[in-house]
């Protein structure tokens, strides 16, 4: 006992230094000053005059009133390994801090030393529930340095892909979102049907996750023979089973209890706290990237763009089941529209000659040999090229020097800084709504810590 | 081919957005980008001149992060801008105009430094110290400058170009390790 560095029950600090991380994790009440517990709770916003009343910041409290727990890295509805310090006071979640880097992996360092051609391999599994998302906020911005044409087919591919893999993160999202609320049935539901895309994504891409399918100047393979009934099915499917969706979720009593009115934000705060995607949306901003700033061919074919009006947990879920209709919209013009042609750029720079030239020319193969060995040089420059994933703006920093690997790769991950909102969102919210809210942020970890 | 006739060859941004009224005099701009306007301001007229666009209607700082130019230390910059070893890129976004606008600032060599967006874009907090823990940028007046995605006792910055890419040999216990 005389020992201090002993642990035991009576040097609770050396107890909690086991198990806390000190700064980065959120410090009892008597180590917190005013501004920094104002900061906590959001009240920073209230800088412009807009939302948090500044007296609202309970400085008053003792620590003795209130407990601060863990919640995570491993607990299951954390979506993966978000670990959230929560101040509670009896059930009422006082503040929330998230301590994320529990799935770093150092991604954009990982960028540098791999080749152009090989990064798509690497973005692909930042966002894993969204990998075409990810290759194309990647490629696109390779594109646009290399200053290279893509063709049509290619255009519409990809976007019919990235479509389809929305749909499947949304669903993704209804599955873990009903399992959270305990609608275990939907939990099902929402798997069944992503596997339906997944599997659609093995016949043409080879993989059901982590594609690399869309690669710099196009895609890796044209869509197999047959792909136009694969994708009826897939359109068909699941534009009714939406509708069993309303039944089981939309209109239920218990569901609706949870959601109407749980963790509201307003489009001032969500402006603020650089939101994107459906959280911005909810929040009744009609901001889309596909809409307000269209890349690939999102001009040219018609779809709505999705907005709440409470920015609550209900507009969150109503826009994301919303969004799978209106994706699913688009994979049908795509279906109707799809041109014929080459499915990637024939500019030998990126592109590998055909597999029966490799036989009849050296050239062919030393190129080809060189391509991926050595990769293919970017021009000096830096772009910002930014797509809407289903989570949001999902934006890639590029930064060429010249050479067949970039300079710098910086992914700019919706998840990241939509996490931001979670302790605004749960402030003052019960510990049960606690679980909602993460659920309705949708974060996914691996692209919160690339 | 260099990024200018990239960027002529794509079209650009073909309206060159002029800056902002209120902006800093003396802000160096350059259309060298693939995209965008760029503005090179130095570290004194960095917080103003966001301040100046924030005013014009630029409701939303999109990213934020850290560039080490180690190895290009001479890079070619819009003339009058000394271009050091860090530089903190910001990406604002206006959605009433549909105008994105990047400003790149010369943070310094050593000990690069910066003022925080904090106070005027709170969404700015996390990639703040995302661009801290990973190039060990500075942002004066950030209210928690702690490392986010290393761990609280990680010694170095692990972005930055002379922080080596590590490996770890895992296969064989004997086998000697690679450093």
């Amino acid at each position: 006992m005389s020992d201090p560095t002993v642990r035991v029950a009576e040097r609770v600090d050396l107890l909690a230094a086991e198990t806390s991380e000190g700064a980065q994790g959120l410090q009892p009440r008597s180590r917190t000053s005013k501004d920094e517990l104002g900061r906590e709770v959001g009240a920073v916003l209230r800088q412009s005059g807009l939302t948090l009343d500044p007296n609202d910041v309970d400085y008053e409290r003792r620590d003795d009133e209130t407990m601060i727990i863990n919640m995570g890295p491993a607990h299951p509805s954390t979506h993966g390994v978000l670990r959230l310090m929560l101040e509670l006071d009896g059930e009422f979640v006082l503040r929330t801090k998230p301590v994320i880097g529990y799935l770093h992996t150092g991604m954009e360092k990982t960028g540098e030393v791999l080749s152009y051609v090989q990064g798509g391999t690497n973005v692909t599994r930042m966002d894993y529930v969204s990998p075409i998302a990810n290759e194309l906020g990647y490629c696109m911005a390779v594109e646009k340095l290399l200053a290279i044409e893509v063709p049509e087919r290619a255009i519409w591919i990809r976007m019919m892909m990235a479509e389809l893999n929305r749909v499947a993160s949304h669903l993704l999202w209804m599955a873990t979102n009903g399992m959270d609320l305990g609608a275990t049935t939907m939990m099902i539901y929402g798997f069944r049907e992503r596997e339906l895309i997944l599997a659609f994504f093995e016949k043409t891409a080879g993989l059901r996750m982590n594609l690399n399918y869309v690669r710099p100047g196009g895609v890796a393979a044209d869509l197999p023979d047959g792909w136009e009934d694969d994708v009826l099915v897939i359109c068909d499917t699941i534009y009714e089973r939406t509708f069993e969706y309303d039944e089981l979720l939309t209109g239920q009593p218990i569901f609706r209890n949870r959601m109407i009115g749980v963790a509201p934000i307003t489009a001032e705060e969500a402006l603020a706290l650089s939101l994107t995607g459906p959280l911005l949306r909810s929040t009744g901003v009609a901001w889309d990237l596909r809409r307000s700033m269209p890349y690939l061919a999102y001009d040219q074919v018609d779809f709505d763009v999705i907005v709440g009006t409470y920015g609550d947990n209900f507009d969150r879920y109503a826009i994301r089941l919303n969004e799978i209709r209106e994706s699913v919209r688009i994979v049908r013009q795509c279906l109707e529209k799809m041109p014929s042609g080459d499915y990637r750029s024939q500019d030998p720079k990126v592109t590998p000659p055909p597999r029966a030239r490799i036989d009849e020319s050296m050239e062919a193969l030393i190129h080809h040999f060189k391509l991926f060995t050595e990769g293919f040089h970017v021009p000096v420059g830096e772009v910002y090229s930014a797509i809407e994933s289903p989570r949001g703006e999902l934006g890639c920093y590029l930064v060429s020097d010249g050479g067949p690997k970039p300079y710098r790769l910086h992914v700019r991950g919706p998840s990241f800084v939509n996490l931001q909102a979670v302790p605004l969102l749960m402030r003052g919210g019960l510990l049960s709504d606690a679980i909602t809210v993460i659920s309705s942020v949708d974060p996914i970890m691996g692209e919160v810590d690339r | 081919m260099d990024a200018r006739s990239a960027r002529d060859r794509k079209g650009g941004n073909a309206e060159v957005i002029p800056l902002p009224l209120a902006a800093p005099p003396g802000v160096a701009t350059a259309d060298v980008l693939a995209s965008d306007l760029g503005c090179f301001p130095t570290t004194d007229q960095y917080f103003n001149l966001v301040r100046s666009f924030k005013d014009e209607d630029f409701e939303m700082c999109v990213d934020l992060c850290a560039v080490d130019y180690l190895e290009h230390l001479d890079r070619p910059l819009p003339e009058g801008v000394n271009g050091t070893r860090f530089e903190v890129v910001v990406n604002l976004l206006s959605l009433s105009k549909k105008l994105r606008v990047r400003i790149r600032v010369q943070a310094g060599d050593e000990e690069p430094r910066v003022d925080s967006l904090f106070v005027l874009y709170p969404g700015t907090e996390a990639m703040e110290r995302e661009a801290f823990d990973l190039y060990g940028v500075l942002f004066s007046n950030h209210p928690d400058m702690t490392r986010i995605l290393m761990p609280e006792d990680w010694e170095g910055h692990p972005l930055r170009k002379d922080y080596a890419v590590g490996k770890v040999p895992v296969q064989f216990k004997e086998a000697p390790g690679p450093r």
